[in-house]
């Protein structure tokens, strides 16, 4: 089969990253940041402001991993440029607690043992938290389905299933 | 990924402005398969427009009594529109089969008509791709093609477009308006996307200077008697190996309008009308179903992996059609 032999990309010459200053309100502080336009958001938490608890998996969007929730709605960090988000509202696994206290969601993970490695625990906690605010999910099938875009390569789904469940009984508008 | 600049618009006439003096600039809105494709070095574009806060983000009835879903709102918001739900139920089943909670939050109306293939040659830049670099050729004919397309395909082309929304929209034949250079106009369904032909590379009949600004849909929306069947490897977030959107209006036993749509078959969502005459006036009976099936899938051919969707699609539309016209019978 015939190959392309030259690119288009290759005759272009990089031009010197352009950046420009965005705010974004992250877990209550506002933050005034210089990014370069490819700059995605989940790089911009990890690299930029040490924020690594939410995680990098695939980079593609389909592990869920890199889930935060951006003004309330769960949203792939990974797929988000972060300039895209001037002026937003974001809310990661560091921003759950309050004043030394988990969140329900945190002690439910820990309560039922909901995670092996943990690898993929912020995303899942930061994506049913979207869950339960979203309001769609009441049976267990429901709560399957709709974190259906977390992956956990631990197989540990049975017991986080149990820990937005018991999270859902226990609160109301968390 | 390429170095880029980016621009952020506020209305449709900036977007079109930016679009028509930049024709390798790309409208970038939610983002899902454009950032990933550019991660992949699929799409180079050497400009970014945010038309994210151009405000077509919203839900509204139309003068003709059909409903108006902005190209901005999201895939999650369309579907829990309580309007859409309940008028339109069929587009609801279908937007939620597709993608995962994330990505809906993320995705827009107008970017899931705008997504491209997933065929895994289109992504693979090492590889051989007619639509990704067009004259080198295509990899899937000859190689894995399961996923890949058994209608309307060409020598140069066997992608499937990915869609569950736009099966869904195919079947209600929705309109998509669009603005450009020369003004605005209306696009029905039908002819919104392209087959491959021979020039794969081009998805749809957006013009290069043109911005969907909503998708109407008609009034009419068979929440009587409707069904989204997808049928793929995992129950969940994953694309389909064929789906069908059933739509049918019932007078009693007899089937007065159907409507049939299907996925993961061709380059667009496949309609064949001369097919969906032959129910007009016949009973709901499990042989009509399957005749229709056979007319349908006809002219299908498969390319080795994905020839078992020709009997796959068969088999799903006669299942769509009886749980369409079953449901009052459920309810």
């Amino acid at each position: 089969m015939k190959r392309p032999i030259e690119f288009e990309s290759a005759r272009r010459v990089t031009p010197s990253p352009q950046r420009t200053q965005i705010t974004l309100n992250v877990n209550g502080s506002e933050k005034r940041l210089n990014v370069a336009p490819w700059t995605t958001l989940l790089d911009l938490l990890r690299e930029h402001l040490d924020l690594t608890g939410t995680k990098k998996g695939c980079d593609h969007g389909q592990c869920g991993a890199c889930t935060v929730l951006v003004d309330g709605k769960r949203i792939n960090s990974c797929m988000t440029l972060a300039i895209m988000k001037d002026g937003s509202n974001v809310t990661t696994i560091e921003g759950l607690a309050h004043n030394g206290t988990l969140h329900p969601l945190q002690q439910a993970f820990i309560d039922c043992d909901a995670f092996q490695c943990g690898y993929c625990t912020p995303g899942q906690i930061c994506s049913a938290l979207g869950l339960i605010r979203e309001g769609h999910a009441e049976t267990p099938d429901e709560i399957r389905e709709l974190m259906s875009g977390n992956i956990c390569r631990c197989g540990a789904y049975p017991n986080i299933l149990a820990a937005i469940q018991q999270t859902i009984k226990t609160t109301k508008g968390v | 990924m390429n170095s880029f600049s980016y621009v952020r618009v506020r209305d449709v006439s900036s977007a079109v402005n930016e679009a028509a003096m930049d024709t390798a600039a790309k409208f970038i809105a939610g983002g899902t398969n454009l950032i990933d494709l550019m991660k992949e070095d699929v799409a180079r574009p050497d400009r970014l427009v945010d038309i994210n806060r151009i405000p077509l983000n919203r839900i509204e009835q139309t003068s003709d009594g059909g409903l108006r879903l902005g190209a901005l709102v999201t895939n999650s918001d369309t579907a829990y529109n309580e309007q859409v739900e309940k008028r339109y139920p069929l587009l609801s089943r279908a937007i939620l089969s597709g993608a995962s909670a994330q990505l809906r939050n993320m995705a827009t109306n107008g970017g899931n008509l705008m997504q491209r293939t997933r065929c895994y040659y289109f992504y693979d830049t090492a590889t051989p791709c007619n639509k990704r670099e067009p004259g080198t050729g295509c990899s899937a004919i000859d190689g894995f093609n399961r996923m890949h397309a058994v209608l309307g395909t060409s020598e140069q082309c066997i992608a499937v477009f990915p869609s569950d929304m736009c099966v869904a929209l195919a079947a209600l034949e929705a309109i998509v308006r669009v603005t450009g250079k020369n003004g605005d106009r209306n696009i029905p369904f039908a002819d919104f996307h392209r087959l491959p032909g021979d020039t794969p590379q081009i998805d749809t009949n957006l013009q290069p200077d043109e911005i969907i600004t909503s998708i109407d849909l008609p009034p009419k929306g068979f929440a009587d008697h409707h069904a989204y069947l997808k049928v793929r490897d995992r129950h969940s977030y994953a694309f389909a190996l064929v789906s069908v959107a059933a739509a049918l209006e019932m007078d009693g036993n007899k089937i007065k309008e159907a409507r049939l749509a299907l996925g993961g078959v061709a380059h667009k969502p496949w309609r064949n009308r001369e097919a969906e005459a032959l129910l007009k006036g016949r009973t709901v009976t499990p042989d009509n179903f399957q005749a229709v099936a056979e007319v349908i899938m006809h002219d299908a051919k498969g390319f080795g992996d994905n020839t078992f969707k020709i009997d796959l699609a068969k088999r799903a539309i006669v299942r769509a059609l009886k749980h369409a016209a079953q449901m009052e019978a459920r309810s």
